[in-house]
């Protein structure tokens, strides 16, 4: 059980500062996300991608706007826990308990919801009846390539991840890709190397074909596969792969309890508090009137939430605004004062 | 002002006037039409806002990038008149558009 000042659900940019926030006035944070990086939508959806209104900085990308905020949290050595999902958040008495899909436990006074648009998951095939196959012969994602040696195996999607496994396993299994186009998304040189391997009769390549569906008792044994025009094919399968990026979803958040308007949480603008004392949203989940799902925002809305947190977790302490510029025991957080 | 028509999976039809220059996502998310998500916000990002265009009016619209047709191959169920209604603008020549939501977006 790992207790703190306040746990920060999200590792997007507004979840990394508020941990700055948090620091400079001498509170410690844990901070949980489901992706295996930090950074949430700058990191997935738009890493090279440049961004131009963050204050003070003309130009960066989300990678680099992330990698600025590392640097500037490192002095209060946050602790990240990635690859969670925070799955429950409950009173205890005066605190809040937080779990996660790693079955940690987190204690504190404050939780700062930074859910962004949710958790982001794998999509998924929307077949039903077929998540008994999941993680024994249906994969999204590949932990243990050894695990498909020899096997009969169908990817599915058109990026980089598709064409990149499929490429992989080609070695050491019969792979099918399958993807709904004839042209892969994914690198140019990467669709060449399949279509190459292809020719060479080392990998199959199926398109424009979708899946129609996936066939087994306990593990897949085969699947059927749709082309436009309906035809039906069937293929004899171990195992099968879906790369088809990530999706954002609200999940667990919405059941701790907290008022939720159209997939985000209302907020109250002094302090950006949830209806429930010490539950704090902020960045692209919370909604306020006049709410802009910007960065920068987030930024000031974190500023705030972290003096409402201070309140919380130092009851006995009185709060001061200090400046960073000027403050001494600002400066000693931030590991930059010189001893006289 | 142009009029657009959603049309949700279940049938139920809305036809509003939604302002030039807007999205025809934009125009269901402000006036709460159920069955577009748009968790991007519009920036080609998730495939949340996908409709089906009416065949009539596909031919119409300006031509998808290749982002939106790379965004479309995550989106649910896509067909040949499948659109990512943030990547549509609004405009007087659009006035009459019909749009069709997909059973779910995810
Ligand atoms: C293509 C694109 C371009 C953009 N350009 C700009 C721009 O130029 N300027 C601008 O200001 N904004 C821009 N934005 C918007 C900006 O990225 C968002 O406003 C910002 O990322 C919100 O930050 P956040 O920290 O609130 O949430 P996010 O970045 O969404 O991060 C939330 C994180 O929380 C995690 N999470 C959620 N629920 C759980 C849970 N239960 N357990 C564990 N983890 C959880 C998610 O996995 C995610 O990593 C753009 C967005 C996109 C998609
Ligand atoms: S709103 Fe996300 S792709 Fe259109």
């Amino acid at each position: 059980m790992i207790k703190t000042d306040a746990i920060v659900i999200g590792a997007g940019p507004v979840g990394l500062f508020v941990v700055h926030q948090l620091g400079i006035i001498g509170l410690k944070a844990e901070v949980i996300d489901n992706l295996d990086k930090i950074g949430g939508q700058c990191i997935e959806l738009y890493p090279d991608k440049p961004i131009y209104d963050i204050p003070a900085i003309p130009e960066c990308t989300g990678e680099g706007l992330t990698n600025s905020l590392l640097e500037q949290i490192k002095p209060f050595k946050p602790n990240f826990h990635l690859n969670e999902r925070v799955q429950s958040v409950s009173k205890n008495e005066n605190n809040w308990k937080v779990t996660t899909s790693k079955k940690k436990t987190f204690i504190s006074p404050n939780v700062i919801i930074a859910g962004g648009v949710g958790s982001f998951e794998p999509r998924k095939f929307l077949i039903k009846g077929i998540e008994k196959f999941e993680n024994n012969s249906l994969f999204y994602s590949v932990k243990d390539k050894n695990y498909f040696k020899n096997k009969k195996i169908c990817i599915f999607g058109g990026g980089d991840s598709a064409l990149d496994w499929a490429i992989e396993l080609s070695k050491i299994s019969e792979v099918t890709l399958v993807h709904r186009r004839n042209e892969f998304r994914g690198a140019e040189h990467s669709a060449e190397i399949a279509r190459k391997l292809e020719k060479e009769g080392k990998l199959k390549i199926k398109t424009p074909f979708q899946i129609n569906s996936i066939d087994g008792e306990k593990t897949i044994s085969s699947i059927t596969i749709k082309s436009e025009e309906g035809k039906i094919e069937k293929i004899p399968t171990d195992c099968v792969l879906g790369f088809f990026g990530l999706i954002m979803k609200l999940g667990p958040i919405a059941e701790w309890g907290l008022n939720l308007e159209k997939k985000t949480i209302p907020v109250n603008t002094e302090n950006f508090q949830t209806n429930k004392k010490g539950i704090f949203a902020i960045g692209d989940i919370c909604s306020y009137p006049g709410k802009l799902k910007l960065i920068l925002s987030g930024f000031h809305e974190g500023a705030l939430a972290a003096r409402a947190c201070f309140k919380i977790a130092k009851p006995n302490e009185t709060y001061r605004f200090e400046y960073t510029t000027t403050s001494k025991s600002m400066q000693e957080r931030l590991g930059v004062k010189k001893s006289d | 002002m142009p009029k657009i028509t959603y049309i949700e999976h279940n049938g139920k039809s809305h036809t509003l006037e939604v302002p030039k220059d807007l999205s025809v996502m934009e125009g269901a998310i402000q006036n709460n039409i159920a069955g577009i998500d748009a968790d991007c916000g519009g920036a080609c990002a998730c495939a949340t806002c996908h409709v089906y265009v009416d065949e009539k009016w596909f031919d119409k619209l300006v031509k998808k990038s290749d982002a939106e047709q790379d965004m479309l191959d995550m989106a649910f169920e896509p067909n040949k008149f499948s659109r990512l209604s943030c990547q549509i603008t609004v405009t007087d020549e659009l006035d009459g558009l019909v749009v069709k939501m997909p059973s779910k977006q995810a």
